[in-house]
């Protein structure tokens, strides 16, 4: 049988399968089911400085082939993440664990992050810098090179565990982004969080989300998604796991062929409780009929046409 | 909660558009009156929470409303077909705390939960009275189902075609120990400002996934923030906070 093994910016994975933060809670609902010590590992409920409800209801739209989230990050604040969550959450699994960090300003992210990095579980800070800005006008820090470098230049200065750059694709270039985390001191890029979306309806020509636009995933956006982690993975040479619209074990090994070190799932978790661990029991199979002896060596693998 | 395959054994139209689909499978993960089931169908991304009418064995009964594209492939479906179903969702209504003599108010599609709940106060040797409020006599369902398993049952309609003219709130007893509802929102909040008695009251939200990872159907409480589809679908009368509603 060949190896899943993969290493993720320092850390040994058993398999480069994650289920993405939002999708997974802290993994109580997924541990009822099955052990998730299967997985490489996961990104817990994104993180703030001070608790947070989120966004009015309804929050949730579905599409072809996928769905609108205006959840909002909603979460017990990063006081009661460590003192609540974290406890519970080492019972049901053993690995380190990615900590996914929001902020609104510069400070926050900081602050959160150096308050998770002294966890001994936290082994990623995955700083998702698609969160709007209050100081800069509400843009999103992940829609401006500066903006996000100062997010990860802060995160760095507090934190010893290594911070990966969470990207929002809703950007002319995103390996522009990207370069800019780099250059900060990511020390990884995860990629993609959800492109903005909206649906209308008609019986009452309202949005279907109260927050009137949302956050698309699922897997309409695959195909985007691993344009994007080809483009980005082609840019730096930090690792970069590959996010959107996943959910077998071949979407997992065509995201490595396209740059990805490791891969995220989430919408598939929300309708296919069981799919994060499907894909672990597949992945060997898939790598044989592939002729794929060590999954690292997919990484980058895509081969281009010949010009003529 | 379980994922499971179900098969189809009936199904057939209850009003013009409520069905009753009758399946079997494992369906030990549904525990509770006031339950529901997550429904994946072909070609649609998210699955249909239904709230479970009755569990007998490895036989569950479900109500829908046919309201939008995915109920309608629903009804489509026929004896035999088979269902992906996550069963066991949500903490369901807690008979322990009825009284001696409880009221059951249903509202439209916010009737079926009662049935369940019905049988299991009578079980439990309750005399059990149940309000069921339509909007006018082609659409009531259920009545008999309710009588036959001897709850008295009084309904009401909105144009006063069947039963007493009015909303299910006109249908309350003039005594009773402790009430539980399920129905529209508009219904419920009428029937939290009416009801003299504490009670339980079954809610409905825009759901992800229906198990309590995605945070998609949260709601704030006096008891904290609550995800409709785990924490709920039933809250306590006390600690529904209608301002946060919108």
């Amino acid at each position: 049988m060949g190896s899943t093994r993969v290493n993720l910016c320092g850390i040994e994975l058993d398999n480069p399968v994650i289920p993405a933060s939002g999708t997974f809670g802290y993994g109580y609902e997924f541990a009822e089911l099955y052990d998730i010590n299967c997985l490489g590992t996961f990104s817990f409920k994104g993180t703030t400085r001070e608790p947070r409800f989120g966004n009015p209801t309804p929050r949730i739209a579905e599409c072809t082939a996928g769905m609108i989230n205006a959840v909002g990050l909603q979460n017990p604040g990063v006081e009661k993440v460590i003192s609540e969550e974290l406890p519970r959450l080492r019972k049901v699994f053993r690995k380190p664990v990615m900590a996914n960090v929001s902020g609104f300003s510069v400070e926050d992210y900081a602050d959160t992050c150096r308050l998770l990095d002294r966890q001994e579980q936290v082994g990623w800070l995955e700083v998702n810098i698609s969160c709007p800005n209050v100081h800069g006008g509400g843009m999103s820090f992940g829609t401006d090179p500066a903006a996000a470098a100062s997010v990860i230049r802060a995160v760095k200065a507090v934190t010893t565990k290594p911070v990966i750059a969470k990207l929002s694709p809703n950007v002319t270039d995103i390996t522009v982004i990207a370069k800019a985390c780099e250059d900060a001191g990511a020390d990884g890029i995860s990629l993609i969080n959800t492109l903005l979306g909206m649906r209308i309806d008609l019986k009452t020509r309202r949005p279907v989300i109260a927050n009137t636009m949302g956050g698309f995933s699922g897997p309409a956006i695959f195909p985007v998604a691993l344009r994007m982690v080809y483009q980005t993975a082609r840019a730096v040479t930090v690792p970069v796991i590959g996010i959107g619209g996943v959910g077998t074990a071949e979407d997992v090994i065509e995201m490595m062929l396209a740059g990805a070190t490791a891969v995220e799932i989430g919408a598939a978790n929300l309708v296919d409780p069981f799919v994060c661990r499907d894909i672990v029991r597949d992945l060997p199979e898939v790598m044989r009929q592939y002729g794929i002896d060590d999954l690292r060596d997919v990484t980058g693998g895509v081969k281009q046409w010949e010009k003529t | 909660m379980k994922q499971g395959l179900f098969t189809i054994s009936e199904h057939r139209p209850l009003t013009e558009n409520v069905m009753e689909l009758r399946l079997r499978g494992d369906a030990s993960a549904v525990t509770v009156p006031g339950q529901f089931v997550n429904i994946r169908l072909d070609g649609r991304f998210l699955r249909r929470p239904i709230s479970v009418c009755d569990r007998a064995g490895d036989t569950l009964t479900l109500i829908y409303k046919i309201v939008g594209g995915g109920t309608r492939q629903m009804a489509q479906m026929r004896a035999g077909q088979q269902l992906d179903l996550l069963t066991g969702l949500g903490n369901g209504f807690d008979p322990s705390l009825a009284g001696d003599a409880p009221v059951l108010l249903g509202g439209g599609v916010g009737t079926p939960p009662m049935y369940w709940l019905a049988k299991t106060l009578i079980a439990r040797g309750m005399p059990v009275r149940a309000v069921l409020g339509f909007n006018t006599k082609s659409e009531v369902f259920y009545e008999k189902e309710l009588q036959a398993l001897g709850a008295e049952v009084t309904v009401t309609t909105v144009d006063g075609s069947c039963g007493v003219k009015g909303f299910v709130t006109d249908g309350l007893p003039k005594q009773y120990s402790y009430f539980f509802a399920c129905g529209p929102e508009p219904m419920l909040k009428a029937v939290w400002k009416s009801t003299g008695t504490s009670g339980q009251l079954s809610f409905e939200e825009r759901m992800g996934c229906g198990f309590g990872a995605c945070m998609g159907c949260s709601c704030k409480t006096l008891t904290g923030f609550k995800r409709i589809c785990k924490d709920g679908p039933v809250l306590r009368k006390e600690e529904i906070l209608w301002e946060a509603r919108v």
